[in-house]
């Protein structure tokens, strides 16, 4: 097909749009990067909040864990880390799967065990953090 | 092809293909990135059984404690420790990239090797935090 014919059945909107052949344009490029600059600081925060737990008994890091701050920053930290691997996964899958019926498998257990992971680990924190 | 059937020109690889050429640092790297991004992606897992079982109450938490001191606790936890910070400063590599910088030949390698030094030495002084924290390997 030339570049004129081609051309033929694009109309202007999709220029407009600048969504390209994916439909949504760079916004999986820009999700990821965007959560990957806040995982910097989160990442180093987690690191550290661990490190303090470390020997200390269940009931010493049940009250460290729901302290508000900790408890803000640990849902930050998983959130944040939930919805990064949520992209990651979604673009190994497509990068190495490529009989549709799998992929779309494939896809759609990565969005499920994202959220079941991310929902299990909020409501963890929460509950030490509400205590009840 | 009948040429390949002679003496000469059997048993040769018509192209450099990733067994034959040696990787360069950089592209393990890039792998090293990826594979360390899935190892991260189960290795929430760890996360998510630690703090439930903190929710959860003192019997539960010393379950993960045990497992967590077993000799396959341990690797998994120098695992994901490991692939962690690698991650993270692979990411940070990323970055500087995304932003146009360190193309330079020597530039990525420094990068590169900057990277895997990076995530192993701090690897293993968080380790020795952590045995410091708790008295020494249990």
């Amino acid at each position: 097909m030339s570049a004129a014919s081609k051309q033929k059945f694009r109309t202007p909107l999709r220029g407009v749009h600048g969504l390209g052949a994916g439909h949504s344009g760079t916004g999986h490029f820009w999700h990821q990067r965007v959560t990957s600059v806040a995982l910097i600081s989160l990442t180093a925060i987690f690191v550290v909040i661990v490190v303090a737990l470390l020997g200390r008994n269940h009931a010493e890091v049940k009250q460290i864990l729901g302290s508000p701050l900790v408890a803000i920053l640990m849902l930050l930290f998983i959130g944040t880390s939930i919805y990064h691997m949520w992209l990651g996964m979604q673009e190994i899958i497509v990068d190495y799967v490529h009989q549709d019926l799998l992929k779309l498998y494939l896809v759609m257990s990565n969005t499920f065990f994202c959220i079941f992971v991310g929902v299990t680990c909020g409501f963890a924190i929460l509950k030490l953090s509400f205590g009840v | 092809m009948a040429e390949a059937n002679t003496p000469r020109l059997r048993n040769r690889p018509l192209s450099p293909h990733l067994q034959i050429y040696r990787l360069p640092l950089t592209m393990m790297m890039s792998g090293f990135h990826r594979i360390s991004g899935a190892g991260l992606y189960f290795g929430i897992l760890l996360v998510a059984w630690w703090l439930v079982a903190v929710a959860v109450g003192p019997n539960a938490y010393a379950t993960v404690e045990l497992f967590m001191s077993s000799l396959i606790g341990r690797a998994l936890l120098l695992g994901y420790t490991w692939a962690l910070i690698h991650h993270a400063l692979g990411g940070i590599r990323h970055l500087i990239w995304d932003i146009g910088y360190g193309f330079e030949p020597a530039e990525r390698e420094i990068l590169a090797i900057a990277t895997l030094v990076g995530s192993i030495g701090l690897t293993l002084v968080l380790w020795g935090i952590g045995y410091l924290a708790i008295g020494g390997p249990r």
